[in-house]
Protein backbone atom coordinates (compact mmCIF):
# COMPACT_ATOMS: atom_id res chain seq x y z
CA UNK A 1 0.00 0.00 0.00
CA UNK A 2 0.88 3.66 -0.10
CA UNK A 3 2.76 4.29 3.11
CA UNK A 4 0.88 7.56 3.58
CA UNK A 5 2.31 9.62 0.79
CA UNK A 6 2.21 13.34 1.42
CA UNK A 7 0.87 14.09 -2.03
CA UNK A 8 -2.85 13.87 -1.20
CA UNK A 9 -3.78 15.96 1.84
CA UNK A 10 -7.32 15.60 3.16
CA UNK A 11 -9.46 18.46 4.44
CA UNK A 12 -9.15 18.78 8.22
CA UNK A 13 -12.01 17.71 10.45
CA UNK A 14 -14.43 14.86 9.94
CA UNK A 15 -14.14 12.98 6.63
CA UNK A 16 -16.15 10.04 5.28
CA UNK A 17 -15.05 7.90 2.35
CA UNK A 18 -17.87 6.13 0.47
CA UNK A 19 -18.96 4.65 -2.83
CA UNK A 20 -22.49 4.35 -4.16
CA UNK A 21 -21.88 0.75 -5.20
CA UNK A 22 -21.96 -0.31 -1.53
CA UNK A 23 -25.23 -1.09 0.25
CA UNK A 24 -23.83 0.04 3.60
CA UNK A 25 -22.81 3.41 2.12
CA UNK A 26 -26.30 3.79 0.62
CA UNK A 27 -27.72 2.88 4.04
CA UNK A 28 -25.69 5.59 5.80
CA UNK A 29 -26.23 8.27 3.10
CA UNK A 30 -28.96 10.00 5.18
CA UNK A 31 -26.62 9.97 8.19
CA UNK A 32 -23.94 11.79 6.17
CA UNK A 33 -26.49 14.39 5.07
CA UNK A 34 -27.59 14.72 8.70
CA UNK A 35 -23.95 15.19 9.83
CA UNK A 36 -23.42 17.86 7.14
CA UNK A 37 -26.52 19.69 8.46
CA UNK A 38 -25.92 19.35 12.17
CA UNK A 39 -22.12 19.31 12.27
CA UNK A 40 -19.45 19.49 9.60
CA UNK A 41 -18.21 16.70 7.35
CA UNK A 42 -16.44 16.22 4.05
CA UNK A 43 -17.58 13.15 2.14
CA UNK A 44 -15.22 11.65 -0.43
CA UNK A 45 -17.05 9.58 -3.01
CA UNK A 46 -15.17 7.03 -5.07
CA UNK A 47 -17.65 6.35 -7.86
CA UNK A 48 -20.72 8.61 -8.30
CA UNK A 49 -19.75 12.31 -8.13
CA UNK A 50 -23.08 13.31 -6.55
CA UNK A 51 -23.31 10.55 -3.95
CA UNK A 52 -24.66 10.98 -1.30
CA UNK A 53 -25.66 14.49 -2.45
CA UNK A 54 -24.81 17.14 -5.01
CA UNK A 55 -23.25 19.47 -2.46
CA UNK A 56 -20.08 21.39 -1.75
CA UNK A 57 -19.18 18.98 1.08
CA UNK A 58 -18.97 16.09 -1.38
CA UNK A 59 -15.62 15.57 -3.13
CA UNK A 60 -15.27 13.17 -6.05
CA UNK A 61 -12.10 11.04 -5.77
CA UNK A 62 -12.23 10.26 -9.48
CA UNK A 63 -8.65 8.98 -9.81
CA UNK A 64 -8.80 7.37 -6.32
CA UNK A 65 -5.67 9.27 -5.30
CA UNK A 66 -7.15 10.36 -1.96
CA UNK A 67 -8.35 6.85 -1.17
CA UNK A 68 -5.11 5.17 -2.24
CA UNK A 69 -2.74 7.55 -0.49
CA UNK A 70 -4.71 7.38 2.75
CA UNK A 71 -4.90 3.59 2.83
CA UNK A 72 -8.68 3.30 2.61
CA UNK A 73 -9.52 -0.40 2.48
CA UNK A 74 -13.20 -0.31 3.49
CA UNK A 75 -16.13 1.97 2.70
CA UNK A 76 -17.63 3.66 4.53
CA UNK A 77 -14.61 4.81 6.54
CA UNK A 78 -14.88 7.73 8.94
CA UNK A 79 -11.67 9.70 9.50
CA UNK A 80 -10.55 12.41 11.85
CA UNK A 81 -8.05 14.56 9.95
CA UNK A 82 -5.47 16.98 11.30
CA UNK A 83 -3.02 18.88 9.09
CA UNK A 84 -4.22 16.87 6.10
CA UNK A 85 -3.47 13.48 7.70
CA UNK A 86 -5.90 10.98 9.25
CA UNK A 87 -5.37 10.55 12.98
CA UNK A 88 -8.21 8.16 13.75
CA UNK A 89 -10.53 6.00 11.67
CA UNK A 90 -13.48 3.62 12.00
CA UNK A 91 -14.87 1.35 9.29
CA UNK A 92 -18.38 0.21 8.42
CA UNK A 93 -21.56 1.43 10.15
CA UNK A 94 -21.84 1.10 13.92
CA UNK A 95 -24.20 3.66 15.40
CA UNK A 96 -22.71 3.72 18.86
CA UNK A 97 -19.17 4.21 17.54
CA UNK A 98 -20.22 6.80 14.95
CA UNK A 99 -21.93 8.84 17.66
CA UNK A 100 -18.86 8.68 19.89
CA UNK A 101 -16.52 9.41 16.97
CA UNK A 102 -18.48 12.42 15.69
CA UNK A 103 -19.83 13.69 19.00
CA UNK A 104 -23.27 13.89 17.39
CA UNK A 105 -26.14 12.05 19.07
CA UNK A 106 -29.14 10.24 17.59
CA UNK A 107 -27.55 9.23 14.29
CA UNK A 108 -29.58 7.03 11.91
CA UNK A 109 -32.30 6.18 14.36
CA UNK A 110 -34.14 3.98 11.85
CA UNK A 111 -31.01 2.14 10.74
CA UNK A 112 -29.83 -1.20 12.10
CA UNK A 113 -27.23 -0.88 14.85
CA UNK A 114 -24.41 -2.34 12.83
CA UNK A 115 -23.51 -3.19 9.24
CA UNK A 116 -20.09 -4.14 7.85
CA UNK A 117 -18.70 -2.05 5.01
CA UNK A 118 -17.58 -3.00 1.51
CA UNK A 119 -14.17 -3.05 -0.14
CA UNK A 120 -12.71 0.29 -1.17
CA UNK A 121 -12.35 0.77 -4.94
CA UNK A 122 -8.69 1.61 -4.31
CA UNK A 123 -8.03 -1.99 -3.25
CA UNK A 124 -10.14 -3.58 -5.99
CA UNK A 125 -7.97 -6.38 -7.43
CA UNK A 126 -8.68 -5.09 -10.92
CA UNK A 127 -7.36 -1.63 -10.08
CA UNK A 128 -4.87 -2.00 -7.25
CA UNK A 129 -1.80 -2.64 -9.41
CA UNK A 130 -2.60 0.17 -11.83
CA UNK A 131 -2.96 2.52 -8.86
CA UNK A 132 0.25 1.28 -7.26
CA UNK A 133 2.15 2.03 -10.48
CA UNK A 134 0.41 5.38 -10.92
CA UNK A 135 0.84 6.68 -7.40
CA UNK A 136 3.91 5.04 -5.91
CA UNK A 137 6.12 4.90 -8.97
CA UNK A 138 7.56 1.43 -9.11
CA UNK A 139 10.90 0.23 -7.90
CA UNK A 140 11.40 -1.62 -11.17
CA UNK A 141 14.45 -0.54 -13.08
CA UNK A 142 13.87 -1.97 -16.56
CA UNK A 143 13.80 0.45 -19.46
CA UNK A 144 10.31 1.76 -20.21
CA UNK A 145 9.23 1.29 -23.80
CA UNK A 146 6.43 3.50 -24.97
CA UNK A 147 4.14 2.04 -27.59
CA UNK A 148 2.46 4.80 -29.53
CA UNK A 149 -1.33 4.98 -29.47
CA UNK A 150 -1.55 4.25 -33.20
CA UNK A 151 0.57 1.14 -32.78
CA UNK A 152 -1.05 -2.17 -31.87
CA UNK A 153 0.65 -3.24 -28.64
CA UNK A 154 0.51 -6.93 -29.54
CA UNK A 155 2.05 -6.32 -32.94
CA UNK A 156 4.63 -4.06 -31.32
CA UNK A 157 5.96 -6.96 -29.26
CA UNK A 158 6.59 -8.94 -32.44
CA UNK A 159 8.06 -5.94 -34.26
CA UNK A 160 10.62 -5.43 -31.50
CA UNK A 161 11.70 -9.07 -31.71
CA UNK A 162 10.53 -10.05 -28.22
CA UNK A 163 8.41 -13.02 -29.29
CA UNK A 164 8.92 -16.71 -29.96
CA UNK A 165 6.47 -16.35 -32.83
CA UNK A 166 3.27 -16.58 -30.80
CA UNK A 167 1.55 -13.55 -29.30
CA UNK A 168 3.08 -12.39 -26.02
CA UNK A 169 1.22 -10.48 -23.31
CA UNK A 170 2.52 -6.88 -23.28
CA UNK A 171 4.44 -6.56 -19.98
CA UNK A 172 2.97 -3.38 -18.56
CA UNK A 173 4.24 -2.20 -15.19
CA UNK A 174 0.97 -3.18 -13.52
CA UNK A 175 1.12 -6.71 -14.93
CA UNK A 176 4.76 -7.15 -13.90
CA UNK A 177 4.03 -5.76 -10.43
CA UNK A 178 1.23 -8.30 -10.09
CA UNK A 179 3.57 -11.07 -11.29
CA UNK A 180 6.18 -10.10 -8.70
CA UNK A 181 3.65 -10.77 -5.96
CA UNK A 182 4.13 -14.45 -6.79
CA UNK A 183 7.50 -14.46 -5.05
CA UNK A 184 9.01 -13.10 -1.85
CA UNK A 185 12.25 -12.39 -3.66
CA UNK A 186 13.21 -8.82 -4.42
CA UNK A 187 12.87 -7.61 -7.98
CA UNK A 188 16.56 -6.72 -8.19
CA UNK A 189 17.83 -10.07 -6.93
CA UNK A 190 20.10 -11.77 -9.45
CA UNK A 191 18.87 -15.33 -9.91
CA UNK A 192 21.36 -16.53 -12.48
CA UNK A 193 23.82 -15.56 -15.17
CA UNK A 194 21.88 -16.26 -18.33
CA UNK A 195 23.57 -17.95 -21.27
CA UNK A 196 24.59 -17.47 -23.96
CA UNK A 197 25.35 -13.77 -23.40
CA UNK A 198 26.21 -14.43 -19.73
CA UNK A 199 24.17 -11.51 -18.43
CA UNK A 200 22.62 -11.04 -15.01
CA UNK A 201 19.11 -12.40 -14.89
CA UNK A 202 17.08 -10.61 -12.19
CA UNK A 203 13.74 -11.55 -10.67
CA UNK A 204 12.30 -8.47 -12.42
CA UNK A 205 13.48 -9.58 -15.87
CA UNK A 206 12.17 -13.09 -15.20
CA UNK A 207 8.81 -11.64 -14.14
CA UNK A 208 8.59 -9.54 -17.31
CA UNK A 209 9.09 -12.59 -19.49
CA UNK A 210 6.72 -14.66 -17.35
CA UNK A 211 4.02 -12.05 -18.00
CA UNK A 212 4.77 -12.26 -21.71
CA UNK A 213 4.51 -16.06 -21.66
CA UNK A 214 1.06 -15.88 -20.06
CA UNK A 215 2.01 -17.09 -16.57
CA UNK A 216 -0.03 -16.38 -13.46
CA UNK A 217 1.88 -14.95 -10.47
CA UNK A 218 1.70 -18.24 -8.60
CA UNK A 219 3.74 -19.89 -11.37
CA UNK A 220 6.64 -17.49 -10.90
CA UNK A 221 8.50 -19.53 -8.24
CA UNK A 222 8.54 -22.50 -10.63
CA UNK A 223 9.92 -20.33 -13.43
CA UNK A 224 12.59 -18.86 -11.15
CA UNK A 225 13.75 -22.29 -9.96
CA UNK A 226 13.79 -23.57 -13.54
CA UNK A 227 15.89 -20.58 -14.63
CA UNK A 228 18.36 -21.32 -11.84
CA UNK A 229 18.56 -24.89 -13.09
CA UNK A 230 18.95 -24.21 -16.82
CA UNK A 231 21.54 -21.51 -16.20
CA UNK A 232 23.75 -23.82 -14.13
CA UNK A 233 27.10 -24.91 -15.52
CA UNK A 234 25.95 -28.52 -15.25
CA UNK A 235 22.89 -28.03 -17.44
CA UNK A 236 25.00 -26.23 -20.05
CA UNK A 237 22.30 -24.13 -21.71
CA UNK A 238 24.83 -22.63 -24.11
CA UNK A 239 25.54 -26.05 -25.53
CA UNK A 240 21.86 -27.02 -25.51
CA UNK A 241 21.18 -23.98 -27.68
CA UNK A 242 24.20 -24.26 -29.92
CA UNK A 243 23.80 -27.92 -30.84
CA UNK A 244 22.41 -28.73 -34.25
CA UNK A 245 20.27 -31.46 -32.66
CA UNK A 246 16.59 -30.98 -31.82
CA UNK A 247 16.91 -30.63 -28.05
CA UNK A 248 15.69 -28.11 -25.52
CA UNK A 249 15.02 -27.89 -21.80
CA UNK A 250 12.19 -30.12 -20.55
CA UNK A 251 10.75 -29.21 -17.14
CA UNK A 252 9.32 -31.84 -14.77
CA UNK A 253 7.54 -30.53 -11.67
CA UNK A 254 7.09 -32.52 -8.45
CA UNK A 255 5.68 -31.88 -5.01
CA UNK A 256 2.79 -29.89 -3.55
CA UNK A 257 3.09 -26.93 -5.93
CA UNK A 258 1.85 -29.08 -8.84
CA UNK A 259 -1.64 -29.13 -7.38
CA UNK A 260 -1.48 -25.65 -5.85
CA UNK A 261 -1.03 -24.08 -9.27
CA UNK A 262 -3.16 -26.60 -11.14
CA UNK A 263 -0.57 -28.32 -13.30
CA UNK A 264 -1.61 -31.22 -15.45
CA UNK A 265 -0.17 -34.68 -14.89
CA UNK A 266 -3.07 -36.57 -16.46
CA UNK A 267 -4.70 -36.69 -19.87
CA UNK A 268 -2.81 -34.84 -22.62
CA UNK A 269 0.00 -34.23 -20.12
CA UNK A 270 2.55 -33.44 -22.82
CA UNK A 271 0.05 -31.53 -24.94
CA UNK A 272 -1.92 -28.32 -24.93
CA UNK A 273 -4.79 -27.21 -22.75
CA UNK A 274 -3.35 -26.45 -19.31
CA UNK A 275 -2.22 -22.91 -18.65
CA UNK A 276 0.52 -23.72 -16.13
CA UNK A 277 2.03 -26.49 -18.26
CA UNK A 278 1.87 -24.37 -21.39
CA UNK A 279 3.26 -21.12 -20.01
CA UNK A 280 5.96 -22.15 -17.50
CA UNK A 281 8.13 -23.86 -20.10
CA UNK A 282 7.46 -21.04 -22.53
CA UNK A 283 8.58 -18.46 -19.97
CA UNK A 284 11.91 -20.24 -19.55
CA UNK A 285 12.44 -20.26 -23.32
CA UNK A 286 11.54 -16.56 -23.60
CA UNK A 287 14.01 -15.79 -20.79
CA UNK A 288 16.84 -17.57 -22.62
CA UNK A 289 15.81 -15.78 -25.82
CA UNK A 290 15.25 -12.27 -24.52
CA UNK A 291 17.57 -12.03 -21.51
CA UNK A 292 20.24 -14.56 -22.45
CA UNK A 293 20.15 -13.55 -26.11
CA UNK A 294 19.88 -17.11 -27.44
CA UNK A 295 17.82 -16.91 -30.60
CA UNK A 296 17.25 -19.30 -33.51
CA UNK A 297 19.76 -18.47 -36.23
CA UNK A 298 22.01 -16.91 -33.60
CA UNK A 299 23.55 -19.15 -30.97
CA UNK A 300 20.57 -21.52 -31.41
CA UNK A 301 21.83 -23.57 -34.38
CA UNK A 302 19.30 -26.42 -34.28
CA UNK A 303 18.86 -28.01 -37.69
CA UNK A 304 15.19 -28.85 -37.16
CA UNK A 305 14.26 -27.71 -33.69
CA UNK A 306 11.20 -29.35 -32.23
CA UNK A 307 7.66 -28.27 -31.30
CA UNK A 308 8.59 -28.66 -27.64
CA UNK A 309 11.15 -25.85 -27.94
CA UNK A 310 8.25 -23.44 -27.59
CA UNK A 311 8.44 -24.66 -24.00
CA UNK A 312 7.59 -27.93 -22.29
CA UNK A 313 6.71 -28.32 -18.63
CA UNK A 314 4.63 -31.04 -17.05
CA UNK A 315 3.92 -32.55 -13.65
CA UNK A 316 4.26 -36.10 -12.39
CA UNK A 317 1.10 -37.93 -11.31
CA UNK A 318 2.40 -38.70 -7.83
CA UNK A 319 -0.99 -39.51 -6.29
CA UNK A 320 -1.69 -42.23 -8.83
CA UNK A 321 1.79 -43.69 -8.78
CA UNK A 322 2.70 -46.81 -6.79
CA UNK A 323 6.32 -45.61 -6.69
CA UNK A 324 8.21 -42.90 -4.89
CA UNK A 325 8.08 -39.71 -6.92
CA UNK A 326 10.69 -38.80 -9.50
CA UNK A 327 11.93 -36.04 -7.16
CA UNK A 328 12.15 -38.48 -4.25
CA UNK A 329 14.25 -40.77 -6.42
CA UNK A 330 16.59 -37.78 -6.78
CA UNK A 331 16.93 -37.19 -3.04
CA UNK A 332 14.11 -34.77 -2.28
CA UNK A 333 11.17 -35.32 0.07
CA UNK A 334 7.50 -35.61 -0.86
CA UNK A 335 6.88 -32.28 0.91
CA UNK A 336 9.39 -30.40 -1.20
CA UNK A 337 8.31 -28.83 -4.48
CA UNK A 338 10.93 -29.23 -7.17
CA UNK A 339 11.53 -28.64 -10.82
CA UNK A 340 13.87 -30.88 -12.77
CA UNK A 341 15.30 -29.69 -16.06
CA UNK A 342 16.50 -32.22 -18.56
CA UNK A 343 17.83 -31.63 -22.05
CA UNK A 344 15.90 -33.68 -24.58
CA UNK A 345 14.39 -33.86 -28.02
CA UNK A 346 10.82 -34.64 -28.92
CA UNK A 347 8.94 -37.62 -27.44
CA UNK A 348 7.86 -40.75 -29.30
CA UNK A 349 5.12 -43.12 -28.31
CA UNK A 350 5.61 -46.69 -27.11
CA UNK A 351 2.47 -48.68 -27.87
CA UNK A 352 1.84 -52.00 -26.14
CA UNK A 353 -1.76 -53.09 -25.75
CA UNK A 354 -1.32 -56.80 -25.18
CA UNK A 355 1.39 -57.29 -22.55
CA UNK A 356 -0.10 -58.53 -19.33
CA UNK A 357 3.15 -59.15 -17.48
CA UNK A 358 5.81 -56.64 -16.54
CA UNK A 359 8.45 -58.77 -18.17
CA UNK A 360 6.69 -58.69 -21.54
CA UNK A 361 6.19 -54.95 -21.28
CA UNK A 362 9.82 -54.06 -20.45
CA UNK A 363 11.02 -56.33 -23.24
CA UNK A 364 8.82 -54.42 -25.66
CA UNK A 365 9.85 -51.05 -24.24
CA UNK A 366 13.46 -52.10 -24.78
CA UNK A 367 12.81 -52.91 -28.45
CA UNK A 368 11.47 -49.38 -28.91
CA UNK A 369 14.23 -47.79 -26.87
CA UNK A 370 17.03 -49.46 -28.79
CA UNK A 371 16.08 -47.17 -31.67
CA UNK A 372 15.97 -44.06 -29.42
CA UNK A 373 17.61 -41.17 -31.34
CA UNK A 374 19.11 -43.74 -33.71
CA UNK A 375 19.75 -47.50 -33.54
CA UNK A 376 23.48 -46.89 -33.84
CA UNK A 377 23.66 -44.56 -30.85
CA UNK A 378 24.76 -45.99 -27.48
CA UNK A 379 25.42 -44.51 -24.01
CA UNK A 380 22.44 -42.19 -24.42
CA UNK A 381 20.00 -40.76 -21.89
CA UNK A 382 16.19 -40.72 -21.86
CA UNK A 383 13.12 -39.64 -19.94
CA UNK A 384 10.30 -42.20 -19.97
CA UNK A 385 6.76 -41.08 -19.21
CA UNK A 386 4.94 -44.22 -18.14
CA UNK A 387 1.15 -44.08 -18.55
CA UNK A 388 -1.10 -45.27 -15.69
CA UNK A 389 -2.31 -48.37 -17.53
CA UNK A 390 1.24 -49.47 -18.26
CA UNK A 391 2.26 -48.64 -14.69
CA UNK A 392 -0.42 -50.96 -13.34
CA UNK A 393 1.48 -53.91 -14.88
CA UNK A 394 4.49 -53.12 -12.72
CA UNK A 395 2.41 -52.26 -9.68
CA UNK A 396 0.47 -55.55 -9.89
CA UNK A 397 3.72 -57.50 -9.99
CA UNK A 398 5.24 -55.53 -7.10
CA UNK A 399 8.03 -53.97 -9.15
CA UNK A 400 9.44 -50.78 -7.72
CA UNK A 401 11.38 -48.11 -9.60
CA UNK A 402 14.75 -49.80 -9.05
CA UNK A 403 13.46 -53.19 -10.21
CA UNK A 404 11.89 -51.63 -13.30
CA UNK A 405 15.10 -49.90 -14.33
CA UNK A 406 17.20 -52.98 -13.59
CA UNK A 407 14.94 -55.25 -15.68
CA UNK A 408 14.74 -52.70 -18.50
CA UNK A 409 18.50 -52.19 -18.60
CA UNK A 410 19.01 -55.95 -18.85
CA UNK A 411 17.34 -55.79 -22.27
CA UNK A 412 19.16 -52.64 -23.39
CA UNK A 413 22.64 -53.91 -24.05
CA UNK A 414 24.15 -53.64 -27.50
CA UNK A 415 26.76 -55.89 -29.08
CA UNK A 416 28.98 -53.35 -30.77
CA UNK A 417 29.59 -55.80 -33.60
CA UNK A 418 25.93 -55.29 -34.52
CA UNK A 419 26.34 -51.53 -34.86
CA UNK A 420 29.78 -51.24 -36.43
CA UNK A 421 30.26 -48.91 -39.36
CA UNK A 422 29.27 -50.74 -42.53
CA UNK A 423 27.17 -53.43 -40.85
CA UNK A 424 23.88 -53.98 -42.73
CA UNK A 425 25.12 -51.64 -45.43
CA UNK A 426 24.95 -48.62 -43.12
CA UNK A 427 27.97 -46.31 -42.98
CA UNK A 428 27.07 -44.82 -39.59
CA UNK A 429 28.18 -46.82 -36.60
CA UNK A 430 30.72 -47.54 -33.91
CA UNK A 431 34.41 -46.89 -34.57
CA UNK A 432 36.64 -49.92 -35.32
CA UNK A 433 38.27 -49.82 -31.87
CA UNK A 434 34.83 -50.56 -30.36
CA UNK A 435 34.66 -54.02 -31.98
CA UNK A 436 33.77 -57.02 -29.82
CA UNK A 437 32.34 -55.08 -26.90
CA UNK A 438 29.02 -54.87 -25.12
CA UNK A 439 27.72 -51.36 -24.38
CA UNK A 440 24.52 -50.12 -22.76
CA UNK A 441 22.02 -48.20 -24.85
CA UNK A 442 21.71 -45.73 -21.96
CA UNK A 443 24.55 -44.86 -19.61
CA UNK A 444 24.03 -46.12 -16.01
CA UNK A 445 21.73 -43.51 -14.44
CA UNK A 446 20.60 -42.36 -17.87
CA UNK A 447 17.02 -43.63 -17.63
CA UNK A 448 14.68 -41.21 -15.85
CA UNK A 449 11.15 -42.47 -15.19
CA UNK A 450 8.06 -40.32 -14.63
CA UNK A 451 4.49 -41.50 -14.06
CA UNK A 452 2.00 -39.35 -15.97
CA UNK A 453 -0.72 -39.49 -18.59
CA UNK A 454 -4.41 -40.21 -19.05
CA UNK A 455 -6.14 -43.04 -17.21
CA UNK A 456 -6.98 -44.83 -20.44
CA UNK A 457 -4.46 -45.88 -23.06
CA UNK A 458 -1.83 -48.60 -22.99
CA UNK A 459 0.88 -46.20 -24.03
CA UNK A 460 4.05 -44.65 -22.66
CA UNK A 461 6.34 -41.98 -24.08
CA UNK A 462 10.10 -41.83 -24.51
CA UNK A 463 12.14 -38.70 -25.08
CA UNK A 464 15.30 -38.64 -27.12
CA UNK A 465 18.30 -37.28 -25.28
CA UNK A 466 21.46 -35.37 -26.10
CA UNK A 467 25.08 -35.76 -25.06
CA UNK A 468 25.18 -37.37 -21.61
CA UNK A 469 27.16 -35.91 -18.74
CA UNK A 470 29.78 -34.77 -18.10
CA UNK A 471 30.42 -33.61 -21.66
CA UNK A 472 26.88 -32.54 -22.52
CA UNK A 473 24.07 -31.68 -20.14
CA UNK A 474 23.37 -32.88 -16.59
CA UNK A 475 19.78 -33.47 -15.50
CA UNK A 476 19.35 -30.85 -12.74
CA UNK A 477 16.77 -30.56 -9.95
CA UNK A 478 16.11 -27.41 -7.89
CA UNK A 479 13.79 -26.92 -4.97
CA UNK A 480 11.03 -24.38 -5.61
CA UNK A 481 10.75 -21.75 -2.89
CA UNK A 482 8.38 -18.81 -2.73
CA UNK B 1 -0.28 4.93 -25.23
CA UNK B 2 0.93 1.77 -23.51
CA UNK B 3 4.19 1.56 -21.62
CA UNK B 4 5.85 -1.83 -21.34
CA UNK B 5 9.03 -2.97 -19.63
CA UNK B 6 12.03 -4.07 -21.67
CA UNK B 7 12.23 -7.90 -21.50
CA UNK B 8 15.86 -8.03 -22.66
CA UNK B 9 19.14 -7.67 -20.78
CA UNK B 10 19.38 -4.13 -22.21
CA UNK B 11 23.02 -4.82 -23.05
CA UNK B 12 24.66 -4.38 -26.40
CA UNK B 13 27.47 -6.49 -27.80
CA UNK B 14 30.83 -4.77 -27.64
CA UNK B 15 32.24 -3.99 -31.08
CA UNK B 16 35.87 -4.98 -31.51
CA UNK B 17 38.20 -4.25 -34.41
CA UNK B 18 39.55 -7.34 -36.14
CA UNK B 19 43.31 -7.75 -35.93
CA UNK B 20 44.95 -6.74 -39.21
CA UNK B 21 45.34 -9.67 -41.62
CA UNK B 22 49.01 -10.80 -41.69
CA UNK B 23 50.90 -10.18 -44.95
CA UNK B 24 52.64 -13.50 -44.61
CA UNK B 25 52.56 -16.54 -42.35
CA UNK B 26 56.33 -16.66 -42.20
CA UNK B 27 57.48 -16.82 -38.60
CA UNK B 28 53.98 -16.57 -37.16
CA UNK B 29 52.55 -18.91 -34.52
CA UNK B 30 49.17 -20.30 -35.54
CA UNK B 31 46.90 -21.98 -33.00
CA UNK B 32 44.79 -24.90 -34.21
CA UNK B 33 41.83 -25.52 -31.92
CA UNK B 34 40.20 -28.92 -32.21
CA UNK B 35 36.71 -28.69 -30.67
CA UNK B 36 36.87 -32.49 -30.15
CA UNK B 37 34.29 -33.45 -32.75
CA UNK B 38 35.04 -36.75 -34.54
CA UNK B 39 37.58 -36.36 -37.37
CA UNK B 40 38.39 -32.77 -36.52
CA UNK B 41 41.93 -34.02 -35.98
CA UNK B 42 42.07 -35.39 -39.55
CA UNK B 43 41.25 -31.97 -40.91
CA UNK B 44 43.63 -30.14 -38.58
CA UNK B 45 46.54 -32.54 -39.26
CA UNK B 46 46.33 -31.54 -42.92
CA UNK B 47 46.01 -27.86 -42.09
CA UNK B 48 49.10 -28.13 -39.87
CA UNK B 49 51.09 -29.70 -42.73
CA UNK B 50 50.15 -26.86 -45.05
CA UNK B 51 50.88 -24.13 -42.49
CA UNK B 52 54.25 -25.59 -41.52
CA UNK B 53 55.28 -25.77 -45.18
CA UNK B 54 54.44 -22.07 -45.45
CA UNK B 55 56.86 -21.16 -42.66
CA UNK B 56 54.47 -20.90 -39.73
CA UNK B 57 54.85 -22.70 -36.46
CA UNK B 58 51.76 -24.41 -35.12
CA UNK B 59 50.39 -24.92 -31.60
CA UNK B 60 47.68 -27.55 -31.23
CA UNK B 61 44.83 -27.18 -28.73
CA UNK B 62 41.77 -29.24 -27.94
CA UNK B 63 38.53 -28.38 -26.14
CA UNK B 64 37.49 -30.79 -23.37
CA UNK B 65 34.05 -31.09 -25.01
CA UNK B 66 32.55 -29.73 -28.19
CA UNK B 67 29.28 -29.19 -26.29
CA UNK B 68 30.52 -26.26 -24.22
CA UNK B 69 32.34 -23.02 -24.94
CA UNK B 70 36.13 -23.29 -24.67
CA UNK B 71 37.28 -22.75 -21.06
CA UNK B 72 38.50 -19.25 -20.24
CA UNK B 73 42.01 -20.46 -19.43
CA UNK B 74 42.31 -22.15 -22.81
CA UNK B 75 41.11 -19.05 -24.63
CA UNK B 76 43.60 -16.97 -22.68
CA UNK B 77 46.46 -19.32 -23.47
CA UNK B 78 45.67 -19.22 -27.19
CA UNK B 79 45.30 -15.45 -27.19
CA UNK B 80 48.62 -14.88 -25.45
CA UNK B 81 50.73 -17.41 -27.33
CA UNK B 82 49.42 -17.31 -30.90
CA UNK B 83 49.26 -14.71 -33.65
CA UNK B 84 46.14 -16.28 -35.18
CA UNK B 85 43.85 -19.22 -34.52
CA UNK B 86 41.93 -21.65 -36.70
CA UNK B 87 39.05 -23.53 -35.08
CA UNK B 88 37.84 -26.75 -36.64
CA UNK B 89 34.29 -28.01 -36.71
CA UNK B 90 33.97 -31.48 -38.13
CA UNK B 91 31.87 -34.61 -38.02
Amino acid sequence: MSGMSSSAPLPDGLVAVVKQDCPTCVLVAPVLVDLADRSSITTITQDEATFPAAADWVVHDADLALSWHNDIVTVPTLLKVENGRPTERIEGWWREKWEAFTGVADLGADLPDWRPGCGSLSVDPNLAHELAVRFSGSAMTSRRIEIASLEDEWEAMHDRNYSDGLPVVPPTEARVLRMLEGTTRHADEVVAIAPPDLVECTVEKIAINAVMAGCKPEYLPVVIAAVEAVCSDEFNMHGVLATTMDVGPILIVNGPIRNEIGMNSGGNVLGQGNRANSTIGRAVQLIIRNIGGGQPGGVDRSAHGSPHKLGLAFAEDEEGSPWDSFAQSRGFTAEQSTVTVWCGGGPTIMVDQLSRTPDSLVRHFAKSLLTNVAPRMAMMETVLVIGPEHMSRFHDAGWDRARFIEELESHLTIQTDDIMRGVDGIDEGAAPEMAGRVVPKFWPGGIHVIHAGGQTGLFSMAFGGWIPPPKGSVCTTKEITR
Amino acid sequence: MTTVLDPTSESRAEQRELVARPESLDGLTIGLLDISKPRGDVFLDRVEERLTSMGASVNRYIKPTFAKPAPVDLRHEIATSCDAVIEALAD
